[in-house]
């Protein structure tokens, strides 16, 4: 590369060092921020593999919105129902700190934004390389953080649908985070040891992304920081909520399914999707309308209502979660047992089911359990909630409730249980 | 550009490459051109877009604040808090999604505005009381 092209004009504009006048940017600045993301963006990427897990994408292709992942899916495992709340958990975590995350994410960002207008644009192979890493790292974080963010407040612009977006997007982040950490974990660690042991200003490095002439403050960085975790505790205190019933949902001000629960009663707790939404209509649902066909090794029988409360009915206290991070706490379900309906149709050992609704929209339509799920005595199919029967928008005549599950998993208005092919 | 640098960095990165590159080939299975540009763009329009204006408007926060400097952050913290919230919730409060919202949820989107803007009169309300608080203790103290 011609080298003096590159050096006669002077560096003008963001690209010359003291076009950023900013006191508070600093390498231990950074620092802090970026340790908080280490052990913050590590938790998300965690629970949000378990997310993924939780959906059983390897059990049935009607489950797996990744068909290609290959070796992407090397850690998948049954997903457990105990504790029932472990889904609950997960994903509320997993949402909840996303959203805390943002402003520390933004402020990190700012700290470093000197350094894209750095010349030459690529000293060697390596910078060049790390340069284009960082597009991926910057890139991708903001992706992830973007998708996430619309996709629990259903503003479906992202270009596809949302499982393959957030989760490939989420490996390729990963990618180039892995190598952040790698190369920049220890100089942060060096300079919080300093900071902790109370030297002043870096002196035996050069502070690269100080200021050259910086202005005169108008805040501390004790301020800065400040404000940053300020505004974190705020998304948290306006989001947190939705994780909990009546007074806690209803400080979830400005967050999805946060606020007044939906209407009274035994069915006024949080809908994931109406009847009306889905194209469910109440004709289909009556009496006469509506049989559930189950189907297995010995033969299919078709049950209406008035068959299923001829079985023994049993009770489970299960929570509803939601993958966009919102959930409610136990409500008491009773209805059949799924491995009492297994037993019905020749499967007296543990199976598979398949679950189909009578909607018409929406992903998870069809939707298989796994042998352990069935298994449960806890797990349902739900003919009752809270002591009255189902509303249509909470899935009447018949829905599934199996503890641990990821709320679409726990399909509602029922069709065909078809045990033993999934 | 001279020479390839450091041999650890150049193997960090090919590595991490390697799973970058696993992974893209799998998110741009689709709509790869508007797949990329989402991707890419989200990173421009933030470095290029979106911290220039909020970095524009702070500082012109500070010169028109003059020899008051020591006001600004009244003013700068109920702006940045109200402002991030209305990013990370424009589509709700916006209304842009209020529609599907109902219908999804059987809940009304209608009062995430109005929320906000509550909000947002207490914070600069808040920052308001306690700033003529540390004026008047300064008054009494000087006086």
């Amino acid at each position: 590369m011609a080298r003096s092209l590159l050096r006669t004009p002077p560096a003008r504009g963001p690209f010359a060092p003291d076009f950023w006048r900013s006191p508070l940017r600093g390498i231990r600045f950074t620092a802090v921020l970026g340790v908080v993301l280490l052990v913050g963006i590590t938790i998300l990427f965690v629970t949000g593999l378990l997310s993924y897990a939780a959906y059983n994408p390897d059990l049935a292709r009607v489950n797996d919105m990744t068909p290609g992942k290959g070796l992407l899916g090397f850690y998948l495992f049954s997903w457990p129902t105990d504790p029932p709340w472990l889904y609950r958990l997960t994903q509320g975590v997993h949402v909840t700190l996303g959203l805390a995350l943002v402003p520390v994410l933004l402020a990190k960002l700012w700290s470093v934004v000197p350094r894209l207008f750095t010349l030459p644009p690529a000293r060697s192979l390596t910078h060049a390389l790390e340069r284009i890493s960082l597009l991926l790292l910057v890139g991708g974080a903001l992706f992830e953080f973007v998708t996430g963010i619309l996709n629990v407040q259903l503003d479906y612009v992202f270009p596809g649908s949302f499982y393959p977006l957030h989760f490939y997007g989420a490996w390729v982040f990963f990618g180039a985070f892995l190598a952040h950490v790698v190369l920049k974990a220890p100089v942060a660690f060096r300079n919080l040891r300093a900071m902790r042991e109370g030297s002043g200003e870096p002196g035996d490095e050069p502070d690269e992304l100080a200021a050259p002439r910086p202005d005169r403050p108008t805040v501390s960085r004790r301020g800065a920081f400040g404000l940053v975790g300020g505004a974190s505790l705020l998304l948290f205190a306006t989001s947190a909520g939705r994780s909990f019933d009546g007074p806690l949902r209803e400080t979830a001000v400005l967050t999805p399914h946060g606020g007044p629960e939906p209407g009274g009663g035994p069915g006024g707790f949080q809908i994931n999707k109406t009847a009306a939404y889905v194209g469910v209509r109440a004709g289909e649902t009556s009496e006469e309308a509506w049989r559930l066909t189950v189907a297995g090794r010995s033969g299919t029988a078709r049950l209406s209502r008035a068959d299923l409360l001829g079985l023994p009915l049993h009770s489970a206290d299960l929570p509803i979660a939601c993958v966009e991070g919102w959930s409610t706490s136990d409500q008491w379900w009773r209805g059949v047992r799924l491995r009492d309906l297994a037993a019905l149709v020749g499967h007296d050992e543990p199976v598979d089911v398949l679950v189909e609704s009578l909607q018409r929209r929406g992903p998870f339509r069809r939707a298989a359990l796994r042998a352990n799920q069935v298994e449960d005595p806890r797990s349902l199919l739900a003919l009752f909630v809270n002591g009255e029967e189902l509303t249509l928008d909470h899935g009447y005549p018949a829905r599934i409730i199996v503890p641990a599950a990821p709320g679409v998993l726990n399909t509602k208005w029922v069709e065909r249980l078809t045990f033993g092919e999934v | 550009m001279r020479g390839l640098g450091s041999p650890f960095q150049l193997c960090v990165l090919l590595c991490s490459f390697a799973l970058c590159g696993y992974a893209g080939v799998r998110l741009l299975d689709g709509d790869w051109v508007l797949i990329a540009l989402w991707f890419v763009g989200a990173a421009v329009i933030h470095d290029l877009v979106l911290l220039p204006l909020y970095a524009g408007v702070d500082r012109g926060l500070v010169k028109g604040a003059g020899r008051r400097r020591a006001w600004v952050n009244y003013v700068r913290v109920p702006c940045a808090l109200s402002g991030l919230l209305l990013l990370v919730w424009f589509p709700l409060i916006s209304g842009r999604v209020s529609e599907r919202y109902a219908g999804v949820a059987g809940q009304s989107a209608d009062g995430f505005l109005g929320r906000w803007l509550v909000i947002t009169a207490v914070l600069f309300g808040g920052s308001a009381v306690v700033f003529a608080w540390r004026v008047g203790r300064g008054r009494r103290a000087s006086g």
